[in-house]
This record gives C-alpha cells, structure tokens and sequence, in this order.
C-alpha cells in the first residue's frame, strides 16, 4: 500500500492538519488509483471532510506531501484544485432551486466579455454538461422542480468539466431513496469507464460493498485501513471503524463488570418516533452504566434524545421511579432528575459566548426555576468544585467556555450535567474529538459516578469503550434496538456480529 | 466590563465638552417655575423614552431578536390613553389599561416569533406596519373628533415635577431598577443571554428557550407602553401617526452603542441608558450649536459611526497603527 503506483491519481503522504484543541488528521495516508471509486469511510470527526478539504484546496494542511498523477501540488484555493482537475460535490446541493437548470450550470462560469453572458453559448456548453452525464433534463425548468435525485446529478455535471479527473462526493446519498441512489451508480459507473476516479463518501455500508473497488478507513485523525473492498469483510469493516485497542485505564475497568441490580429508575417501553428510531424497550438501573453502541446513523444520539425529552417521542410511555411519567421536554426531564450531555457540543452542548461558571450553573439554575436565583457566590463556588473535581483546564472561572479545548468544553459539558444533581445521566459520545489524557479521565469518572449510584447511559462509536466501561450494552442497527447483551456476553466480537448482522 | 464601557462614556464626555467651549453657560442649571431648568436636564428629560425603548430593546436582543414595534406599541398605548380618558374610566386605571394594551402587543410578538418560528425582524414589521393603523382606529372609537384629553395624574407623570426634579425621571428610575432587578437578581437574565447566545444548547440544559423568547418580547411591549404613556401624556392627544416615530431605530442604537451585539447573548441595561444619552445629548447639542437642524441626521449618523468603530478592538488597532506609522515618518 505504501508504494506509489504509477497510475495513481492522486497520492496523499502524512497529511496533518490540526484545529484548536484537536488534531483532525494525524500522519494520514490516502492513494485513489486510476477509474477507481473509493469509499471514505469513518465516523463524524473522525477526519473524512478534513482530509478531503485538504486535496480540494479548501483547507491548509500542517504537514505532508499530495501528489495528482505523479506531479506534487499544492493548492491554495478550491480554484486551483478545480484547474487542476479535481471537482467536489457537497453533501447539501449547493445550487439555486428559484433558478433554470441552465442558469445554474451557468453561474459562476461566465466568461464572457465585460461579464456579459451569451445565453447560446452557455447553453451548448450546459447541454454538453448534461450530455456528459447522459442526462436528460429540460434546461429551462427550475431547478427545484426536479426531484433531489436529478438535482444531485445536475450538481455533479456542473463540477465536472472535460478536464476533470477526479470527483469527491461528499455523502451524494444522504437523501436519496433506492431507485434514485441506484440512478446516481450508474452515473458514477459511467464516469469511472471515463477514465475518472471518484472518491465516495457515505456511511451506507451496503453501499460501499455496492459501488467500491476500494476503501480507506479514517478514526480520530488516523487511517486505521484501506484495501480491496471485495476483500473486506463486513465485520472487518466495522471493527475498523469502531474498533479500537484497550487503553490501560478501560483494560483495568473490563475486569470489574458487575450484574443488575435493584429496581429500574427509568423504564421506556416501546418509545420511539416515526423515521427516527423503531419503538424500543429499555430499563436504566441506579450504579449500572449500559452502553450503546451502534455506527453512524443507526440511531444512538436519537435514543438518547427520546429519553430525554428532546425529541419527542409518537409512541410508548417513559416512567422514572417515584416520578410516574416523564420526557416532555428537556426542562421537565432535568427537573425528574436525569440530564443530558449531547453530541455536539458547540452546537447543543455550550453557550460559547457565556462563561465557564455559567455554563456550568445553567442547569442546575433551570431546574431551580428563575425565581430562586443562585447567588454569585454559590455560582462561583459551584464552578471552582467542578473545575476542580473534574480537572477543566482554564484560568478561571470567567473564561468564555468557547475559547477551552475540546476536551476542556467536554468537561464543562459534563460539569453542567453534574451540578443539577440528577439520579440518571445520558452520555452522547462524551469523548468524542477529545486527547488521549482527557479520554481517560472522562472515563474514570463515569466509573465514578455510578459507583456513586448513578444510572448511567453511555451512547459512543467507539466499540472498545462501551465493552470496557458498561455493564450491559444495548446494540442498534439502521434506526433499531436490536438486542441487549450483558456480564461475559460483552465482546468486542459479539458487538460486531449483533452490528453486522445475519448478512455479515 | 470596565474597558467595554469606557468608549461610550468617553463619548457622552466628548459631546458634553465641546457642548461647553460651544456655549459656555451651557452646564447651568437654574430653578424655574418649581423646578430645574437647564441643559443637562434638558436632555434627561428627553431622553427618558427612548431609554425606556431601548431598555426594552435590550432584553430582546439579548434573546438574539429584534423589536420593530416598539414605536407603534407606544402609539397603541397612547390612544388607549385618549379612548379610555374619553369612555370616562378613573386615570389610574386608564394606566393599566395602556400598559395592558402594550403587554398584550408584545405578546403578539412573542408569540409569532417564539410561537411560529417567525423570524424576528418580519414578525414584528407586521406590528410596526399595522400598530399605528390600530392607533387610528382606536381613536374612532369615540368618533375621531377630537383625539386630545386632560389628565393631572398622567400629564403629572409626564410633566410635572417633583421636589424640583422631573417626575419622569422618578419613573424611569423606579422602571430601570425594577427591570435590573427582574434581569440580575433573578435568573432570568441568565436564561435570555443563553437562549441568544445558543437556544439549541439552552433547550437541552433544560431553559424553555421559547418562553424564555416570549418573556422577552412582553417586556419590550410594557417598556414601549410606557414610553407611549409618557409621550403623549406630554402633548396630551393621541397622535397615532407620529408619536414615538423611527424611536425603534434610536433604541437599537442605543443598545448597540452600549456594547450589545445583535448577535444576541449579553444584556447590558446600564450601558444601555448612556447609549440613550449619547443619542438625545448629540440632538440637544446639534440644536444648541447655532446649525440648521437639518444636519441633524446626518452628523447624529457620523457620530454614532464613530462611536462603533471606536468599540471595535480591530479597528482601534488599525488606527493606532496608522497615527504611530504617520508619526514615525
């Protein structure tokens, strides 16, 4: 794999490219050879996008070497990159509904004289785009008129151009249904003939075993893998992605599992919500931590949303021991006693503007209610304790909580949780994008505070984590729960295959 | 806190002096009538509307909103005042009536942009642009004739005075420390600076983002109430069509001038009322220095464009940069 091939079309040696508090990519080695497709495969933040912002010129690498054919580059712009040959279709179609099909594949490209566009020569060299493609789409009909299929298309035959050599789809899929999905393949099928080399982004496993010849495997900045796609096993594939090697401190935890016991503060049954998660059934006990534990988009941040009111649930009852019915809303389910750490922190987790200190009242405060303001001093006392318990790295408590490290802003994520008290805690990734010394910490405590009498449920990509750190684990697939497992049953392998499926 | 108030304070500072090189009595304040007369009173006295506004003003764009209704909130509440007079209810319930009216106008607000998801600035251009039309259908219903009234207990909160002192200056100063207090001594200055800075990241923390918008906006609608119920207690007639006019502009700049960014996320209340000051010193001066009003505008515009570049820490440092290189050479 590390040798160059001489009809490589693109060459990528040790890309670094590093964001405050977090290194997005790490020593990362990526080849697409000749009329190849190539799936690019990893969890969110794993690195996919950096790593393609950094061939197309969107984003300054730190380090490393690309080469397109051979001949090093370096691109300051996505201009540059496009001259060079390489065109990019984003996730989110990035044109015009209101306008023509024509005027969209005109835009920006008029070359004409005193920037005056001749409407005859454009639309030849529309119709020679869409011929490319073999499409036939009426130029004149809006855009968004079309299904989002064609829409796709239409944005795919707008990147590329004769000299293009390589495409980068951006998870083209994401909303497209089967017939249309199929549709979009035999376009890339086409254009792979063409001699192009089309890097595909998607997290449809079923998918890449449909379109790749080959694939790479990115996880927290690193390549973990790349090879034949007829060559990787589904299993394979997902302990790739999920996979990870104990650290000594969850090697340690994985001894100390321990049965359920006592009543269930928390019961769900058969809760669910229409396109997002099946109905499910699920018991959370005091001093046990459950894992969860699923890939991308098979419903973990959306389980852990039910239970906590963010997402309304459209069927099933949510009950918490002593307080009958619960899950209306965030700010009903904080007042039961449960909290939630979510996902994404700088868009659900903190207000990046507000302090460090009233980040981490904010909860407890809501769950007071607005009258019964917490004086300053009680803040500042509150925060200095949680600084301290849980380590947060800051000068003090007054800092805008936007300018700490990931790891940092995890933790006061965290802290917010901690200070309102609450008997059941929801962990979404707590240790997502985060550095190895924050990971363990994080971990510890969450040992910690069940052992303290919290029911603890941990939602996490990374399948070594949940084997190590839960005591039961509750595994999805495609927006389903589809088993429990618990004690000795709790194996990295046993995870895989639950994930992978009979298929696998 | 202490370095962001400082440029509008250096500001109000600036006008005040050039005020005085310009007119040299013009800091004497005298006893007329029972009361003080003077500039500096004057402008005071002047500025207590759109402070009240922008008070207002403030807590909604805290929310990361915007208020455009403010002056036809304060129209609505005027001709309240005039119809309620007319329909011969006691003054002081014609008070409540106003500010009820004010209340229920803001709650259309917060209700169409916490409710249905409006964006602010359309949601309530729908009430700046139909408020007024209410005004001047609220005065038909005594028959239109004639809009004006007489009140010694509203036109004394207006215009009177008490122990020399303008009684609307008492009012101001029980409204502002009754806001202060609702917004810092409980928590609900907390809950509208995180529901501006991040509403996604509130709701999930547990804060009601929404009511917490809502709230906003029914304080908004009571602080323009009473700047209506001021403004025409002062002319004593319900003017609909301009009183209060283009007050929701000097309100947002006022805010803005006091530090706070439409971005939402801070609430800044005292730094608020010096942005308001700054505003009615800068008119009160321009009509004081001898120059035709109609430069008004147009120097009040230079001012305040000045006064916000002056905020910017980028800008300051690009003209330091600039006098230091000049000086060099």
């Amino acid at each position: 794999m590390q040798k160059e091939t001489p009809q490589s079309a693109v060459t990528m040696r040790g890309i670094r490219k590093a964001f405050p508090g977090v290194q997005a990519l790490d020593d990362v080695d990526f080849d697409l050879g000749a009329s190849e497709i190539h799936a690019l495969l990893g969890e969110n933040g794993a690195g996919k996008s950096t790593l393609i912002k950094v061939l197309t010129g969107a984003l300054a690498r730190d380090g490393g070497e690309i080469a397109l054919q051979g001949q090093p580059v370096e691109f300051a712009s996505t201009g540059e990159a496009q001259a060079a040959g390489i065109s990019t279709v984003y996730q989110e179609v990035n044109l015009i509904p209101a306008m023509s099909v024509l005027q969209n594949l005109t835009l920006g490209k008029t070359g004409g004289r005193f920037g005056v566009i001749s409407w005859r020569r454009a639309r030849a060299q529309a119709q020679e785009k869409l011929d490319r493609l073999g499409l036939k789409v009426d130029l004149d009909r809006a855009l968004g008129s079309h299904s989002v299929a064609v829409q796709q298309m239409v944005a795919i035959a707008r990147a590329l151009d004769a000299e293009t050599r390589v495409l980068v789809l951006d998870e083209p899929t994401a909303s497209l249904d089967a017939q249309e999905t199929s549709a979009l393949f035999e376009v890339m099928r086409s254009l792979k003939e063409r001699g192009i080399s089309i890097v595909f982004i998607t997290h449809f496993l079923d998918q890449v075993y449909e379109i790749s010849d080959r694939l790479t495997v990115l996880r927290n900045g690193r390549k973990v893998g790349s090879g034949r796609t007829a060559e990787t096993g589904r299993q394979e594939l997902i302990a790739m992605m999920i996979g990870r090697e104990l650290g000594e401190v969850e090697a340690a935890f994985a001894g100390e599992r321990r049965a359920a016991e006592g009543e269930p503060v928390l019961t769900a049954r058969n809760v669910g919500r229409k396109r997002l998660l099946q109905p499910f059934d699920l018991e959370l006990r005091a001093g046990e931590a459950v894992g969860l534990s699923g890939l991308l988009g098979s419903g973990r941040t959306e389980m852990t949303k039910l239970l906590f009111g963010a997402i309304r649930p459209d069927s099933g009852t949510l009950e918490m021991r002593g307080k009958g019915r619960v899950g209306a809303s965030p700010g009903a389910s904080l007042e039961a006693g449960m909290a939630l750490c979510p996902e994404d922190r700088k868009a659900e987790g903190l207000v990046g503007e507000l302090s460090v200190r009233e980040n981490i009242v904010l909860s407890m405060q809501a769950k007071r209610g607005w009258l019964n303001r917490v004086s300053r001093a009680e803040q500042e006392k509150i925060a200095d304790e949680m600084i301290r318990a849980l380590a947060i790295a800051t000068p003090d408590a007054e800092k805008p909580v936007r300018q700490l490290s990931g790891g940092n802003q995890q933790k006061v994520v965290l802290a917010r949780a901690l200070a309102s008290q609450p008997r059941i805690l929801l962990l979404d990734e707590p240790t997502r994008g985060i550095d190895v010394g924050a990971h363990a910490e994080i971990l510890v405590l969450i040992r910690k505070l069940c052992a303290e009498g919290l029911a603890l449920l941990v939602a996490s990509s990374e399948i070594d984590e949940v084997v190590s750190s839960s005591d039961r684990v509750v595994v999805l697939r495609d927006r389903r729960k589809i088993g429990e497992i618990s004690g000795g049953e709790i194996t990295r392998d046993n995870i895989v295959t639950m994930i992978a499926g009979n298929d696998g | 806190m202490q370095s962001r108030a400082v440029w509008p304070l250096l500001a109000l500072a600036v006008i005040l002096i050039v005020d005085g090189i310009i007119s040299p009595n013009f800091y004497d304040i005298r006893i007329v009538e029972g009361r003080l007369f003077g500039n500096l009173i004057d402008i005071l006295y002047r500025a207590v509307p759109t402070a009240l506004v922008a008070l207002g003003m403030a807590v909604v764009i805290g929310t990361k909103g915007i208020d455009l209704s403010v002056g036809s909130i304060a129209a609505i509440s005027g001709a309240i005042i005039a119809w309620r007079i007319q329909a011969g209810d006691p003054h002081g319930l014609v008070l409540v009536w106003a500010l009820a009216a004010a209340a229920v106008c803001g709650a259309w607000n917060g209700a169409l942009v916490a409710g249905l998801g409006i964006q602010p600035i359309i949601a309530t251009l729908i009430l700046m642009v139909s408020g007024r039309g209410i005004g001047m259908m609220v005065n038909l219903f005594y028959g239109g004739t004639d809009p004006s009234f007489q009140s010694a207990f509203l036109q004394g909160l207006s215009t009177g005075s008490v122990l020399y002192v303008p009684t609307r200056l008492f009012v101001f100063t029980g409204l502002f420390l009754l806001l202060w207090v609702l917004i810092r001594r409980t928590a609900l200055g907390l809950f509208v600076e995180a529901t501006g800075g991040n509403a996604a990241a509130s709701n999930i923390a547990g804060v009601n983002a929404r009511l917490i918008a809502f709230v906003a906006y029914v304080i908004c609608g009571l602080m323009a109430g009473w700047a209506g119920v001021i403004l025409t207690a002062d002319t004593h007639t319900s003017d609909p069509v301009s009183v209060a006019l283009y007050i929701e502009l000097d309100a947002i700049l006022a805010v803005v001038i006091g530090g706070g960014s439409l971005a939402g996320g801070r609430i800044y209340l005292g730094m608020t009322v010096i942005g308001a000051l700054v505003i009615q010193t800068l008119t009160t001066s321009i009509l004081i220095s001898g120059l035709p009003p109609e430069y008004n505008l147009i120097i009040k515009a230079l001012v305040v464009l000045f006064v916000l570049v002056l905020q910017s820490d980028k800008a300051r440092q690009g003209i330091a940069a600039a006098l230091w290189r000049r000086v060099r050479q």
